[in-house]
């Protein structure tokens, strides 16, 4: 029977949502401009509504969860995201897998930070909620779902299967319930999938915090007190969307097939760009706090870096990338109202600035080229024309569509190789930042001239060259490019370093937070070398074959073919494939999957074999998520076994084919990565002709490239799964096939009954033979068997080495700790003016 | 000339390279016949070229020869002009290949008979069919 009941309360719900965030922007307004006798009533009517618009938020979301979480394919969201095999973590991916789960993520950290922002402010609640409140307007109306005319407001999660498709069924069935959902995407089904995107949109909800309490400064001409308030925030957005990026990135690294982290695909430029930018407006906003320069490009940093992430969000969802992404979403038919609430901010703050413009203060002196400010402005130059260079191209399939919204033809097409493209420039920029860092730190803790300044920055100077001639000669960096970026990565490290030594000496930690970040950002400039511009390919294809095609030769085969059991040699290693495995729920390795049957039961099999201690044959076991194949592929040196690597794939039918995960081996220096291109189908084999072999016991001969001996038959009294009855005569034949070194017993049956033979042959997918035993000869002591053959099973992988890929999660690390120590440091300033009743 | 000039110089200067070098190395959308006229040209920049996959009239992909190790192969496309050119992919089939709807290669000519795909980007059919939806349930 279909529920109905849990979406409407959720429809129901975004409507009280959308209606109360409308509400409690016009009460704050109301408060805001209120007499000081009303203001205590408008203000506790403007919370309560913002509480109500909270209760309901939540209560989307929990109805969305409910709908996945109980399985109910009545409705479109959970058919169409989730399965009855996905366990509880992965319902949870599964929530935001859509877009209107993705919203309404959003739309929940922004209640979480409303929440925040009321408890800790006094003076700046009434302008920063009107501002929270009209962006939850915004979002809660993306998941709306209301038709009026042709006007299509949002679309809703709570839709019905029946309502979302026209199928065929639903005219005979109305009530139909699909038995079960067509599943989660299986390169979501990932620990890092259920953390990402949580994160991610964290970081582009708490953009919104500096962005309110610009405009409040703005409306309320305190046109700089709102830094304050607005840095520790920003610096928390940087540091939650740095980290979303990282995870990101991770994920890709993990999951992905594509070789690496970072694929400069427009979805991953969409986040980089806004981080770019917040990073620099943390910068000016530092400078301002120390110094009053600067004012003015924090204002306009702050601006940016939140309508960059409406636009991001533009990019990626309105379905504008179209085939220029690998993974942008589906149109939803929303972009015009995504445009409309990016346009509907940007206009407003442009004119709020430029209305005050005039107004804020700015410093006329110009800055000295010994002074801090010089040197930060020119590091958020630097950013800024950094975000500028991979927002333009990212933007061309943007462009494209508003030339041809005006009637032009415009052809343009992303670079073909955007990795190169982007890193020509990026890497340089990079560079550039990184010695800014360190001469820029310098000028940031002791006021310096000329001399000074030589006398701080030789110690540091020397010690990075002497180091990187060290990393230069033992990593064997030979591309003047690569040195260039030891060189400058070093130095950032040493030179922070340095900065960080005497700050713990002469101060607290409190204030390490940008010497930290920035030795973070050396190493990962260093990590982003290595593991990118010396990511070495070692499944180079060895086998000495040629092609029909001279130019054929010249391609680089970054593949190679592994026949199941075959040695083959790659690089440093020998590797064979040993056949495919399952995850059994309680057993902490793999088990292989020619033990495991299926039951028909979702994620059951039946034991064929005793595994182990783990299960006897017979059992029945759970497997964790039935459709994934982990290969397992042994490294071998020098005849030794050295670590096996288990890369996964699921056939996936609803996804279109085969998805693959890589695994690696990891080393304190280098990563060794390996992953499935292709596999073996054997679902539907298609066998070869018979042929027919003649045979005595003990003799040794050949099916197919397998010596194969015939070690005897054996009458059977019984036979598993099947009845025998009085007369019947039963012979099992024993084979024994040898595959390099594996050797498998084969053993096909004959049974007689009434004169009738019956035959049960054996099927061995991984060598791809069908046996049966065709016939009994007494007279010559001979026995028949019929062979088909398919093919042997394999797989084509790839393996990439990926040195000092560690240096770069470390730098990472160190980087988040970075901006956490700041975060506090921020804050902590904050409250002690606030409390002070200034703020 | 006062500091800040030289920097608000430098910063156009450099902004101006990078739009130059974006256009210059953006690559445009081509058909079959534009392209091989470029390469006649002797243009050899990476072009992408919008197509779907050639089909027999049973509607089965036809033309598609793997090599005999499995990690390059050869297909047929035809473009939207309906030039039909046979494509060489340097890597395994890629697993949803021959249920694409749309195929957008990203190379250029080698010689007329066989173009070379660095990249291929396949738009696969909508994830929920109608079919689908009643193959589920039946």
């Amino acid at each position: 029977m279909i529920n109905t009941f849990v979406g409407n309360m959720g429809h129901l719900m975004t409507i009280v949502a959308f209606v109360s965030a409308l509400v409690t922007a016009y009460a704050y307004i109301q408060y805001f401009r209120a007499n000081e006798i009303e203001k205590a009533s408008w203000r506790r009517f403007s919370r309560i509504s913002f509480y109500i618009h909270a209760v309901a938020t939540t209560m989307i979301a929990a109805s969305l969860f409910e709908i996945i979480y109980n399985h109910r394919y009545e409705y479109f969201y959970a058919y169409s995201h989730s399965s009855k095999a996905l366990p509880v973590h992965y319902m949870i991916s599964s929530f935001w897998e859509g877009q209107e789960g993705a919203f309404i993520l959003w739309a929940f950290w922004n209640v979480v930070l409303g929440l925040i922002l009321i408890k800790t402010n006094k003076f700046w609640e009434a302008p920063v909620m009107v501002v929270f409140a009209l962006v939850q307007a915004f979002l809660i109306s993306m998941i709306m779902g209301v038709v009026i005319g042709d006007l299509k407001i949002g679309s809703s999660p709570f839709m019905l299967l029946r309502d979302a498709t026209q199928a065929p069924i639903f005219e005979m069935n109305p009530d139909f319930v699909p038995e079960d959902g067509t599943g989660l995407n299986p390169l979501l089904q990932n620990i890092w999938m259920v953390i990402h995107p949580p994160t991610l949109f964290l970081g582009y909800a708490s953009t919104l915090v500096p962005f309110a309490f610009l405009i409040g400064g703005l409306v309320t001409k305190r046109y700089s007190e709102w830094i304050r308030p607005a840095l520790p925030w920003a610096i928390f957005s940087a540091m939650i969307l740095g980290m979303g990026i990282i995870m990101g990135a991770y994920w890709a690294y993990v999951t992905l097939n594509f070789g690496g982290y970072w694929n400069w695909d427009p979805v991953e430029n969409a986040v980089y760009v806004p981080w770019l930018i917040l990073v620099a407006s943390i910068h000016t906003m530092i400078t301002f706090k120390k110094s009053a320069t600067a004012l003015k490009t924090s204002i306009v940093l702050v601006i940016m870096s939140f309508i960059l992430v409406l636009y991001a969000t533009f990019l990626v969802r309105s379905g504008v990338l179209g085939d220029a992404s690998v993974h942008s979403f589906t149109d939803l038919g929303l972009s015009g109202q995504l445009l409309i609430y990016m346009l509907f901010f940007m206009v407003i703050a442009i004119f709020l600035a430029a209305r005050a413009w005039k107004h804020i203060p700015t410093s006329e002196k110009e800055a000295s080229v010994y002074s801090r400010e010089f040197w930060i402005f020119l590091g958020a130059v630097t950013l800024g024309l950094m975000s500028f260079q991979v927002i333009l191209p990212t933007s061309i399939p943007a462009w494209n569509a508003l030339v041809e919204s005006f009637g032009g033809i415009s052809n343009m097409a992303p670079p073909a190789d955007q990795i190169e493209f982007y890193t020509k420039f990026q890497l340089w920029f990079a560079v550039a930042i990184a010695l800014l860092t360190s001469v820029g730190q310098f000028f940031w803790w002791q006021k310096i001239d000329k001399k000074a300044l030589k006398d701080a920055l030789v110690l540091p100077y020397i010690i990075s060259v002497l180091l990187s001639a060290v990393i230069i000669v033992l990593a064997k960096v030979y591309d003047w490019k690569y040195i260039i970026i030891v060189l400058a990565g070093t130095f950032t490290i040493v030179a922070n370093a340095v900065i960080l030594a005497k700050i713990l000496k002469k101060s607290t930690f409190k204030l390490a937070g940008g010497s930290l970040a920035h030795i973070g950002l050396g190493m990962i400039l260093i990590g982003i070398m290595f593991s990118s511009g010396y990511s070495d390919v070692i499944s180079i294809n060895m086998s000495g074959l040629t092609y029909s095609n001279s130019w054929e030769d010249e391609m680089n085969k970054e593949h190679v073919l592994l026949w199941i059991n075959k040695p083959t040699q790659m690089k440093d290693y020998t590797v064979i494939y040993r056949g495919r495995q399952k995850k059994v729920v309680g057993v902490p390795e793999y088990v292989p999957a020619k033990i495991l049957e299926s039951t028909g039961n979702v994620n059951e099999a039946l034991a064929l074999e005793d595994y182990k201690d783990f299960f006897k044959k017979g059992d029945s076991v759970k497997i964790v998520l039935e459709e994934n194949d982990y290969f397992k592929i042994d490294y071998m040196q020098n005849e030794v076994l050295k670590f096996s690597l288990s890369p996964m794939s699921q056939f996936n039918e609803g996804m279109g084919g085969l998805i693959s995960s890589p695994d690696s081996k990891i080393y304190l220096n280098r990563d060794l990565y390996t992953y499935v291109a292709a596999m073996n189908d054997y679902e539907d084999p298609e066998w070869k002709e018979d042929e027919n072999y003649e045979v005595a016991p003990g003799d040794q001969f050949h099916i197919a490239d397998f010596v194969t001996y015939f070690d005897g038959a054996e009458v059977l009294k019984e036979i598993e799964g099947y009845q025998l009855q009085e007369g019947d005569v039963a012979v099992k034949a024993k084979l024994r096939v040898l595959d390099y070194d594996v050797e498998k017993t084969l053993e096909p049956t004959f049974i007689i009954r009434n004169n009738q033979v019956g035959k049960l042959p054996v099927i061995d997918t991984e060598l791809g033979l069908k046996v049966s035993l065709e016939n009994i000869l007494p007279e010559q002591n001979k026995f028949v068997f019929k062979v088909n053959q398919y093919q042997k099973d394999y797989v084509v992988m790839k393996a990439i080495v990926k040195p000092y890929i560690n240096v770069l999660w470390i730098g990472t690390i160190i980087m988040l700790i970075g901006f956490s120590v700041a975060i506090f440091r921020r804050f902590d300033e904050f409250q002690k003016m606030r409390d002070k009743g200034l703020e | 000339m006062k500091k800040g000039h030289i920097i608000g110089l430098g910063i156009i200067a450099i902004a101006i390279v990078i739009i130059m070098t974006s256009i210059g190395d953006a690559s445009s959308y081509e058909s079959f016949n534009t392209a091989w006229e470029m390469k006649e040209d002797g243009e050899d920049k990476a072009i992408h070229v919008v197509g779907k996959l050639k089909k027999d009239t049973s509607g089965q992909v036809t033309g598609l020869e793997v090599n005999e190790d499995k990690t390059s192969f050869t297909f047929l496309l035809v473009d939207n002009d309906g030039t039909e050119q046979k494509v060489y992919y340097n890597e395994p089939v890629p697993a949803d290949f021959q249920r694409s709807e749309q195929v957008v290669v990203i190379g250029s000519y080698r010689e007329k008979e066989i173009f070379v795909a660095d990249k291929i980007l396949m738009k696969c059919p909508s994830k929920y069919q109608e079919t689908d939806v009643q193959a589920a349930g039946m």
